[in-house]
């Protein structure tokens, strides 16, 4: 015990940024994902294809490249963001293209006699996409969003690699100074990782079941 | 809107053609609808009838010709095709009750959205309207919970609620089981006694006699004939209407 004693506010730190990490870019995603999900089924045309541009690239793209870019790319341009600051864009953009090919796949779910409806009573596109298609959509890709949202708590450990002390980067540290506790080390950024992913996948499946529409 | 005393028709399409690739699903169609009057329009399926309603506000757009309600012509898209939507109410064959919100919600949703009316307000007219169709007890649940017959009830109050110039009923009945379609017929029926302007797409020949003030019969994209019902039922020019009521009236 004597490990975790001498090493807990280290791993409290590094868990509190993972967690911060997380939600913050988790939040970038949902957001920028429902935009790019709205523009892709937009009846504009430019607009569906630069959210199928800014898809294709992100979805394509290793995160590691993408870290790469946003941390020192962005500079040379004169554009330098902190690298906590850079790791939440760089998770948080690089998500939303998989939260709006989920979101994507719901709005299509969305029967087209919804729109339909929602159009014949006055509603605009905009307004029938708000108060009709995308509520729906939610509903039904909330398992695959889920998924995205755990795929991406574990993501955030390549911030390790580019100076941001979260879970995973404590393990190479730790390990120098306390070699002979190795699976200790493991053990404990591993459950720093499960606190957060294995209550939200229960939150998940209560999302689910509440929200779940009668059709 | 003020009324206006001229004999203006509230609905005018003319020279109304639209293509489905290949095909020519409406070809020259000319039809004027007077205020308060109830078309009925039937046909042979692939006739383009159901086309023919879509049209009117524009939820199916037209290749060429010209579609003007209340004398103010369709526009193509936007706020402006919105505003119009608004007035005119429709009513689908499979419904379309806004899965996710209460019976409730489905009736205020346009009112508040749209009119831009007071939530209570909305409510209010929302319960008489329902109230109306016969299925007040019912606001609180979601659409699943009712039967097809009480649905189509609602998304007549849900049209009604915008308080439409026209209503357009596409196929309104079809998706029904045989003894729910009367209470549907029913409230179609005293909203006709009640003057409002009706297109109706149907197959229910009954409620054609009994509501309608014109039969419009249509085959391959083209009116064929349009005459009062009694003509029409007893006495059609066209072969191909007397070919398509022998079929459907002689069992």
């Amino acid at each position: 015990m004597q490990f975790f004693t001498d090493n807990f506010p280290l791993l409290r730190d590094a868990f509190l940024t993972t967690l911060g990490l997380s939600l913050l870019a988790g939040l970038l995603a949902l957001v920028l994902g429902t935009v790019l999900a709205a523009m892709r089924v937009s009846p504009i045309p430019p607009l569906r294809g630069l959210a199928t541009f800014y898809v294709e690239t992100f979805r394509n793209t290793p995160l590691t490249v993408v870290f790469f870019f946003i941390i020192f790319g962005l500079p040379q341009i004169d554009f330098v963001v902190s690298f906590f600051v850079g790791a939440v864009v760089s998770v948080g953009m690089y998500t939303a293209a998989f939260v709006a090919e989920a979101l994507r796949s719901g709005i299509n779910a969305v029967g087209p006699g919804q729109a339909e409806a929602a159009r014949a009573i006055g509603l605009t596109f905009g307004q029938s996409l708000r108060e009709i298609v995308l509520p729906q959509a939610f509903r039904t890709v909330v398992p695959p969003l889920g998924n995205v949202w755990i795929a991406m708590v574990k993501n955030t450990s390549i911030a390790a690699g580019f100076a941001t002390t979260e879970l995973a980067a404590t393990l190479p540290r730790l390990a120098n100074a306390n070699a002979g506790d190795i699976l200790l080390i493991l053990l404990a950024v591993v459950v720093g990782y499960m606190l957060i992913t294995v209550p939200s996948a229960y939150g998940i499946h209560r999302i689910e079941r509440r929200v779940a529409i009668l059709r | 809107m003020t009324e206006r005393p001229t004999g203006e028709p509230l609905v005018r399409l003319s020279g109304v053609n639209k293509w489905y690739g290949e095909l020519h699903v409406l070809q020259d169609i000319d039809l004027s609808i007077d205020r308060g009057e109830v078309v009925v329009v039937i046909g042979p399926s692939g006739s383009g009838k159901s086309t023919l309603c879509r049209t009117i506000n524009r939820l199916e757009a037209i290749e060429s010709g010209e579609i003007t309600i209340d004398g103010q012509r369709l526009p193509e898209e936007g706020k402006e095709l919105a505003r119009l939507r608004a007035d005119v109410g429709m009513v689908f064959q499979s419904f379309n009750l806004f899965a996710h919100k209460t019976i409730l919600e489905n009736v205020t949703l346009g009112p508040i959205k749209v009119r831009k009316q007071s939530k209570a307000d909305a409510e209010k007219r929302a319960r008489e309207l329902l109230d109306r169709v016969g299925v007040g007890h019912q606001a609180d649940k979601v659409p699943a919970q009712l039967s097809g017959g009480q649905q189509q009830r609602v998304a007549i109050a849900r049209a009604l609620a915008m308080d439409p110039k026209v209503m357009l009923f596409d196929e309104p009945t079809s998706a029904l089981d045989p003894e729910m379609i009367n209470e549907v017929l029913d409230v179609m029926t005293s909203l006709a006694r009640d003057g409002m302007t009706m297109v109706v797409v149907t197959h229910e020949m009954g409620f054609a006699r009994r509501a309608a003030n014109r039969v419009v019969f249509m085959d391959a994209g083209r009116i064929v004939e349009s005459a009062v019902p009694e003509t029409f039922f007893t006495a059609p020019s066209s072969e191909r209407a007397k070919d398509f009521l022998s079929k459907i009236l002689n069992h």
